[in-house]
């Protein structure tokens, strides 16, 4: 069936990929989609293009649909989170300054407590946007008290020699990009403090699913092909290669492959498993929990009520969308559409349709346990 | 506006950053700086404290200054967008869709004013509208704060919700204070009590 022109925005990022790879390995035509990608340097943009019908859906941070939700963005018409792009893929790296300073790091918590020793009283740490899971993380991990800025990823490493900011957390490939540079050191994995952070989703305005769901279905099983793709062995060389392109990232092959090969050296050792996940244990399943959780921080962050924000954060995470056009494509689908967040500290098997899931670890540094309120 | 307008115009490209300047400076009603370089922006902005800050739409550091506008920020602050040789199709629906900001074709004296004016007048809109959420929101927990008083009466002295309530409001009266403070006191005094 011939579903025409579907326009995805996207910010220069590795984990672009599964929009990038639905178009360029043919995923997005073979559900008959012309797949056409349109780029934003900022996320205020990719909203606005949102927002205003210039794009049908687009690679979001899953924090921003969640802030809009609760009222905390601009009030443009509300976004709703079709499915999961992807988990991981935030590299935390501190100035020169601070790296030296720093004891022999053991642990996450640990390190927390010597970060904050070392930076002294005015930690300042820069983040792509106010609404980020690396925003979150670092909140999880050093706050209170720190002072989070946004900066743009590509200026990442000038502020950093600039001393505007003391760390950062920041999508691949700019924490690379700020190491190759030699203006800052890779400390640690986000996955050192959350071992599934769930970072983009594939973002649509709210009803457009529902107005067109042949469209819907069609994109969201050629984005899910696409992470299967990115999941499978051996292709993540080939992915590094077409992202590299200069109307993608345009920078070397090279400087994308390590992070996507899991081949980044961090001072602190990561949890065991990939830097990136786009597929394996279910990482695409908009878990509601997954929205509440997000809401939940972002409730504290802001002084917010909890429950409505919670409420407001599950209900965008559109799991019975997820159900009704997946299960065609072959998605096992799990029997919950809710989870306690932060439980498992092994792979873990969960009751699905087929019998085949296995959920990533998914615990934090802290120990922290999110049991969503039930809906 | 019976004082000088500031506008922060924020471009790197020397040429059209001026000839923006000239456009905003030509009737006498701003005052305009133009910021090049975008390192420590927020910093920045902070200091020079503009009324407006005008970026290109496609300006990478747009999402400096959105974070200065959530909440947080002690300013708030108009933005207007500039899409030189303008994408109007896409601002004129992200401006229905309720984007804050207005965008200029080019860089006429004519066209550039307005849309400045506009970029207020909408963000002196969404402001209200902020503050009258604000104010509802309050409202609405005094509201809860007056039930919870007329509760505690009703159960400590065993009186029906009218009597509690009258009661509550004759104390206001008497002591001037406002019906929700003297509830919230009320309240305050019996969590202290058990």
């Amino acid at each position: 069936m011939s579903i025409g022109t579907l326009r995805v925005a996207w910010v220069p990022l590795t984990d672009a990929a599964p929009v990038i790879i639905a178009r360029e390995m043919g995923f997005a035509a073979a559900e008959g989609i012309a797949l056409e990608l349109v780029q934003a340097r900022s996320w205020a943009l990719l909203r606005d293009f949102l927002a205003a019908g210039a794009v049908e859906a687009a690679h979001m941070l899953a924090p921003m649909a969640v802030a809009r939700a609760m009222g905390l963005l601009p009030s443009l018409p509300p976004v709703e989170a079709l499915m999961v792009l992807s988990h991981g893929g935030q590299v935390i790296g501190a100035s020169a300054a601070l790296a030296r300073d720093l004891p022999r790091l053991t642990d996450a918590a640990q390190a927390a407590g010597a970060i904050r020793s070392a930076a002294g009283p005015r930690l300042r740490i820069g983040v792509p946007f106010t609404f980020s899971t690396h925003a979150l993380l670092m909140a999880r991990w050093l706050g209170p008290g720190i002072e989070i800025r946004t900066v743009p990823p590509p200026q990442m490493a000038a502020a950093l020699a600039g001393k505007e900011i003391d760390l950062f957390c920041v999508g691949e490939p700019w924490g690379t990009v700020a190491a190759e540079a030699g203006v800052g050191t890779i400390l640690a994995s986000g996955r050192s403090i959350w071992a599934a952070p769930p970072e983009k989703v594939l973002a649509a305005r709210a009803g457009w699913a529902e107005a067109r769901p042949e469209a819907a279905g069609a994109l969201m099983r050629a984005v899910w092909r696409a992470g299967r793709w990115l999941d499978g062995r051996g292709n993540r060389g080939i992915a590094a290669e077409i992202l590299s392109r200069p109307e993608y990232l345009g920078l070397p092959a090279e400087t994308l492959e390590a992070s996507l090969t899991d081949r980044t050296a961090f001072v602190l050792a990561p949890p065991p498993g990939p830097f990136f996940t786009f597929h394996d244990g279910a990482a695409s399943f908009p878990w509601r929990s997954t929205g509440a959780l997000i809401a939940a921080q972002l409730a504290r962050r802001f002084d917010l009520p909890q429950e409505p924000a919670g409420r407001a954060g599950a209900a965008i995470f559109r799991t019975d969308l997820y159900r009704k056009h997946m299960r065609a494509a072959g998605a096992d689908l799990p029997g919950a559409s809710m989870k306690v967040e932060g439980t498992l500290a092994h792979p873990t098997a969960v009751a699905s349709e087929r019998g085949t899931m296995i959920l990533a670890p998914d615990r934090f540094f802290d120990g922290w346990i999110f049991d969503p309120p039930v809906d | 506006m019976d004082r000088q307008l500031n506008i922060l115009v924020i471009e790197s490209d020397e040429t059209r950053a001026h000839s923006v300047a000239e456009a905003l400076a030509s009737d006498g009603t701003c005052r305009v700086v133009i910021l090049a370089d975008t390192s420590g922006l927020g910093r920045r902005i902070a200091e020079m404290d503009p009324d407006v800050v005008l970026i290109d739409v496609a300006h990478a550091s747009r999402d400096v200054i959105e974070e200065m506008a959530v909440a947080t920020s002690p300013k708030e602050r108009a933005v207007a967008l500039f899409a030189p040789g303008g994408d109007t199709a896409f601002m004129r629906a992200a401006i229905e869709a309720g984007v804050s900001a207005y965008v200029a074709e080019d860089v006429r004296p004519e066209v550039l004013r307005p849309v400045i004016d506009l970029a207020i007048a909408q963000f002196a809109t969404v402001r209200r509208l902020r503050l009258e959420l604000e104010a509802t929101r309050r409202a609405l927990d005094e509201r809860k704060v007056i039930d919870r008083a007329k509760g505690i009466l009703m159960r400590a002295r065993g009186l029906p919700e009218e009597e509690a309530y009258a009661l509550l409001r004759k104390t206001a009266m008497d002591q001037k204070k406002k019906l929700a403070e003297v509830a919230a006191a009320l309240v305050t005094a019996a969590g202290l009590l058990g």
